[in-house]
């Protein structure tokens, strides 16, 4: 059985990519509506942090090794 | 409803992500079958869930709207008070559960509490239980339904009828495909998620409130009342604080009734403690649980009291709240449109989608199983082949649901979604614990003690309940101040039903012939010979993990005192 922990990875892995991307883009094309401290850019910077704990989860359980 | 009417427009990132979130639940689910096919698999996932799985799915059940939603909205309406459910509320409870009380639960191999019951006490004990909480387990499901489409209309102005009918009937295949077992996995990947949504919020409210002493001076100077950041200091009197409670209400109602009932004996959670592979493993998970439980007040609590801080508007009770205005419960939601940007946003959306999501599934897969095996199995079709069983528990999911579907409609109207599930607690889980408790800890307790004294407990806490309702100046006696709130209100109304099922089972126990001990092996302290622990080094050990998080505890309570 694959382990919860790689499904955990592969998700966050896929949700880091696209905050990250999505914050990037803002960083060039700021929306109308101004948020509060949107000059923090919070989406890259948790974005990135969801990339590498779903990049390590997914490679540390993935299934060939769990099996 | 147009765009005006709700706080934020999801752009197709956020769409994309809330997609991804429905299609990796439902992919579980599909995967999960064919892992599914005895009644063990079914009900209690194999027996085969680590420590880690078993604790964060024990936590992740109790994070419905209840804790979302509901904690949010009451600790802007009052004040850090509301940490002492996430504190003194949970913690002591949930060690018990690891350190004393596992071992009769799991050496027993009981499926559910109701069947512990019986085993301890006899049929009729365990049938007035499992009607009970099956009636209790489709309200809380359908009180996590309306809160999760309360908030997509608020948020996203998603009609409340497709959102509670798409939620649910996604819940329904995955939980009917895989069982508990779909649940529990599914539970840990929305606990996951539920941080990775939440936890932005907190960090960024403090940044701009200046730090927690900004937060503090800020609510301070908005209210003119500096009791809401104090947990223990103004519990002295009712009238000192925003909840109109005194601390004999927390201690004796809150931590010892209402906290143990539920974390001890509620099967929506105890069901996913079974599930561990061993003994030790059940054991560690609750007391893994209270580590991320002492922890939640960080995107529960202190969210609700940057709202106090940071909103420019006063947001009012769901009774009063008209065109333009936001009650409590809107707290996280206008939070989140306050720093979360297209993809940020999303995966906010998403975090509390999990959170109604894992509740509902714990609802209604521990309904499915005792349905199945407390009520169905002993009162309908006693002998039949297990395959059967698993049909009917997928069937009992499928209805559960259904009944639950109807519940959410029956709680819009309801003023208060919080005051309302307290209310239900009181009435089932209190005495429930009184029963559990004397019978697991008292060899004396019989089975007509058992029976009469959970049977008393719950017509006195519905009494109690009506008594007030009809006439609002009993508060004074149920609460002992007319002062009271509603929180308050339902403290006391548990701690006298306990005490009703506690005297009353202790009275008739002393009346009538208890059990043989030879039958009580297993089930009650002093009679079970518990596998020793002594060949496992000190930190491999529950009771070592369970003293330092009691520690931990203490030193958190101090500093907030």
């Amino acid at each position: 059985m694959v382990s919860i922990w790689f499904f955990i990875g592969m998700i966050l892995l896929v949700y880091g990519i696209v905050i990250c991307a999505a914050g990037v883009y803002q960083l060039y094309s700021p929306p109308a509506a101004t948020l509060t401290l949107s000059n923090l850019h919070a989406g890259i910077w948790w974005g990135a942090i969801l990339f590498l704990i779903g990049l390590f989860y997914t490679i540390h359980f993935r299934p060939s090794k769990t099996k | 409803m147009n765009a005006t009417n709700r706080l934020l427009s999801l752009s197709p990132i956020d769409l994309i992500i809330i997609g991804v979130y429905f299609a990796v639940v439902l992919s579980i689910g599909f995967y999960l079958k064919r892992y599914t096919k005895t009644g063990e698999d079914f009900f209690l996932a194999g027996r085969d869930m680590t420590a880690w799985i078993a604790g964060l799915s024990f936590l992740a059940a109790n994070l419905g709207s209840l804790e979302l939603m509901g904690w949010a909205g009451s600790a802007y309406q009052y004040g850090i008070l509301a940490t002492h459910w996430y504190w003194i509320g949970a913690i002591p409870a949930m060690l018990f559960l690891g350190v004393i009380m596992m071992p009769f639960y799991y050496i027993s191999k009981t499926h559910s509490v109701p069947g512990y019951l019986k085993l301890r006490y006899n049929e009729p004990t365990r049938a007035l239980s499992a009607i009970c909480f099956g009636f209790m387990t489709v309200l809380m499901s359908g009180i996590n339904m309306f809160a999760m489409a309360l908030v997509l209309k608020v948020m996203l102005g998603w009609d409340i009828s497709v959102s509670i009918w798409v939620s649910s009937l996604t819940v329904a295949l995955y939980v009917t495909l895989g069982g508990l077992l779909s649940a529990i996995f599914n539970e840990v990947l929305q606990c996951v998620l539920i941080w990775a949504g939440a936890l932005l919020i907190p960090i960024l409210g403090l940044i701009e409130a200046g730090g927690w002493n900004g937060m503090v001076n800020k609510i301070a100077e908005r209210l003119h009342n500096p009791t809401y950041t104090h947990l223990w200091s103004t519990l002295g009197s009712f009238t000192d604080n925003p909840m109109g409670i005194h601390w004999t209400g927390i201690v004796f109602g809150l931590a010892w009734v209402i906290s143990f009932g539920y974390w001890t004996t509620d099967f929506l959670v105890v069901q996913r403690v079974l599930a561990a592979r061993d003994l030790r493993s059940a054991r560690m998970a609750p007391i893994i649980a209270s580590v991320f439980k002492m922890a939640v007040p960080i995107i529960v609590i202190l969210p609700g009291l940057l709202a106090l801080a940071v909103l420019p508007m006063k947001l009012v009770p769901q009774s009063q709240a008209g065109p333009g205005m936001h009650s409590y419960n809107e707290v996280l939601p206008l939070m989140l449109a306050r720093y979360c940007g297209p993809g940020l946003l999303g995966l906010g959306v998403t975090a509390l989608i999990a959170g109604f999501m894992s509740g509902m599934a714990g609802n209604v897969s521990a309904f499915a199983t005792v349905w199945t095996y407390d009520i169905y199995r002993p009162m309908i079709r006693k002998q039949a082949p297990d395959a059967h069983y698993v049909s009917v528990g997928r069937w009992c999911t499928i209805l559960g649901v259904l009944v639950s579907i109807g519940t959410a409609y029956l709680v819009m109207q309801f003023a208060s979604i919080m005051d309302y599930v307290q209310a239900l607690f009181s009435f089932f889980i209190a005495p429930l614990f009184g029963t559990v408790i004397l019978g697991m800890m008292w060899k004396r307790t019989t089975p007509a003690g058992g029976f009469w004294g959970l049977l008393s407990g719950t017509l006195m806490a519905l009494s109690l309940y009506l008594w007030v309702k009809f006439d609002p100046s009993a508060l004074r006696i149920v609460a002992l101040s007319p002062h009271a709130k509603t929180l308050a209100e339902d403290m006391y109304r548990a701690l006298w039903s306990w005490l009703t099922c506690a005297i009353v089972t202790v009275v008739v126990s002393l009346m009538t012939k208890p059990k043989p001990l030879a039958e009580l092996d297993g089930l009650v302290y002093g009679v079970t010979k518990l596998p020793a622990e002594d060949a496992l080094p000190m930190w491999k050990r529950p009771v070592f993990w369970a003293a330092i998080v009691a520690v931990v505890f203490v030193i958190v309570n101090i500093i907030f005192w």
